[in-house]
């Protein structure tokens, strides 16, 4: 950190007063850039600590006074609103766990087992990347209410916790990447392939499947259309959509109840972000770029 | 039968490759692929989810494209959030991609994390903020406004400016994210190239004109790509926030899709709509490949 600072000291003395100008304004920049990131989340949360009567004061006012829970604790009687928490919590842990299992079974046959057809079935996993979701989401819930899952558990988790193409895929090049020297002893010492997947390929893989987990557990947890469409009761809703349904519900204007709600449901993600940051920006760039 | 059951599946049997992918491929056969080909068969028939559909040929397409109002309204509102979006979002990412890669930059994890925030939050519970920042009389934004001596606004009941307002929203959030993937382009781009350019005298505007941005060009390339075919996802931000009005001027394709087919169940119709929307996304990408894939390659 000192080699850091006197490097930046060094580079700085050597500016012209114009640059250093510009610097200053840069700066500048990106401290209302970073105001500009968190004042909403602040204002989520200051609000939601409020007393009924001082959110609608004026000027507005960030800061709480005096602290209050009320708005969390009719949030949790007066709404069923633990329910699509649990709701929100149950759906994107199953769907994480399962999901990362079988695309990475999928993805570890795709990489390094031969059979028949593989290369074809893994364009036509290619091809079905590129079509928008609008295209099957009719008809994919025409298949969920089918099958009698409409307003169950099964009804989001189902269709997605067998894996995607997209995590498939994604876990297959990383396979690729992997050195084959090791399956190759392994198996010389009559290891078969189902345990050179769990203890040799599953191990070499964790960064990997951390990025893919968290990248699916976040897509579950944010995800609203899709509940809206295949959920229907009050109790089964996930908290992305039991938000947004109670914003128009007879609690619309209780703005401190809704941004008890809000934080919520962004609370649990941001610890998350906070603990394994380097996950989520890393998985952008492989999810993104590759 | 008991003595095959005893036996082992040999080694190298394919079988066990078909094993493996047997509840992936099966789940993406049944929730992707056959979706893809019954949506493409609902399209040319009148389906509303409670009577026999009935094939009607092309008709729900030149419906869509010759009759149906709002149907060009949600087109023409798709294409300006579009157009509102991408420029602004992709310049200020850019922007401070560059500022944050800059040797002069301190604490740049800090800011990184920071910017990056907004991407990693539910949507629609921070779409639930906005929507009270932009409330006209209570709202944040009218209170910064007014206490410059600026006149306050109804934002996101304003005909005008729901859409832009909406559009904002978007920025905010996905800025960080496309920092983020330019900042790994910037570092991908070897150090050897801009020495090189020392060398010959290169400096300031002339480095990033001909090194820098010539290089990011498959990283900017790929942002531009998702965030044309993210505007036409919209969903979650026009459903929290103005639910298509005032007066149909947030009405996006999304949106529209959706009242179609689960509002109104005109199943069939709304296929005709998502598969018209599958061309469009095509189309752009094809557009998009040829306009800018020349320059894209530039593997060292």
């Amino acid at each position: 950190m000192a080699l850091v600072e006197s490097d930046f000291r060094f580079r700085w003395r050597r500016l012209s007063f114009f640059q250093k100008c510009t610097w200053i304004l840069v700066y500048l920049l990106f401290a209302v850039i970073t105001v500009t990131c968190v004042l909403p989340l602040a204002w989520m949360l200051g609000t939601s600590l409020k007393e009924y009567s001082k959110i609608f004061v004026y000027p507005p006012n960030l800061i709480p006074n005096p602290v209050t829970f009320e708005s969390y604790i009719k949030l949790f009687n007066s709404v069923p609103f633990f329910r699509y928490f649990l709701n929100t919590v149950i759906c994107a842990v199953t769907v994480t766990v399962s999901q990362l299992l079988f695309s990475s079974l999928a993805a570890y046959s795709f990489a390094r087992l031969e059979f028949p057809g593989r290369d074809k079935i893994f364009m036509l996993y290619l091809c079905t990347m590129m079509v928008p979701g609008q295209v099957t989401l009719i008809t994919q819930y025409v298949i969920v209410s089918r099958l009698h899952l409409v307003n169950t558990y099964g009804a989001i988790i189902v269709p997605v916790m067998f894996g995607s193409a997209y995590g498939t895929f994604l876990l297959r090049q990383f396979f690729m990447t992997l050195p084959k020297d090791l399956e190759d002893a392994a198996r010389i010492d009559g290891c078969g392939k189902l345990r050179i997947y769990a203890q040799i390929i599953m191990p070499l893989s964790t960064s990997a499947l951390i990025t893919l987990g968290i990248f699916v557990f976040l897509w579950q947890w944010n995800d609203m259309m899709w509940p809206l469409l295949v959920i229907n009761s009050e109790e089964m809703r996930p908290m992305a959509l039991g938000l947004t349904l109670l914003s128009t519900s007879m609690f619309g204007t209780d703005w401190a109840l809704l941004m008890a709600g809000a934080c919520v449901c962004v609370g649990p993600v941001i610890i998350l972000y906070a603990f394994c940051q380097r996950f989520f920006i890393e998985g952008i760039v492989v999810t993104g770029m590759k | 039968m008991q003595k095959s059951k005893k036996k082992p599946l040999r080694e190298n049997s394919p079988l066990w490759g078909y094993l493996f992918i047997l509840p992936n491929f099966l789940s993406v056969i049944v929730f992707v692929l056959i979706p893809i080909v019954a949506s493409l068969y609902l399209s040319f028939t009148d389906w509303d989810l409670l009577n026999k559909a009935h094939w009607v040929g092309v008709s729900n397409y030149v419906k869509l494209i010759t009759k149906d109002r709002l149907f060009k309204t949600s087109l023409l509102n798709t294409v300006l959030y579009a157009v509102y979006t991408i420029p602004i979002g992709v310049s200020l990412s850019l922007i401070l991609a560059l500022l944050l890669n800059s040797r002069l930059m301190v604490c740049k994890t800090f800011f990184r994390s920071v910017f990056f925030l907004p991407h990693v939050c539910t949507l629609a519970a921070v779409a639930l903020v906005w929507k009270w920042f932009y409330n006209a009389e209570f709202g944040i934004l009218n209170y910064i406004l007014e206490s410059v001596g600026l006149p306050g606004q109804k934002w996101l009941s304003d005909r005008n400016l729901a859409l832009p307002s909406i559009a904002a929203m978007s920025i905010w959030k996905s800025a960080g994210y496309n920092m983020v993937i330019l900042v790994a382009g910037l570092q991908g781009i070897p150090s050897y190239l801009y020495e090189a350019a020392d060398l010959d005298g290169a400096r300031g505007f002339t480095r990033f004109r001909y090194i820098t941005f010539p290089m990011l060009m498959p990283s900017l390339f790929f942002i531009m790509i998702t965030a044309t075919i993210g505007s036409f996802q919209v969903f979650d931000s026009v459903m929290v926030m103005t639910r298509g009005g005032p007066a149909n001027q947030t009405l996006v394709y999304n949106y529209y899709l959706y009242q179609n087919a689960f509002q109104n169940f005109k199943m069939g119709y709304a296929s005709a709509m998502a598969y018209i929307l599958f061309i469009i996304i095509v189309v752009i990408t094809i557009l998009q490949f040829k306009l800018m894939g020349k320059r894209v390659s530039y593997d060292l």
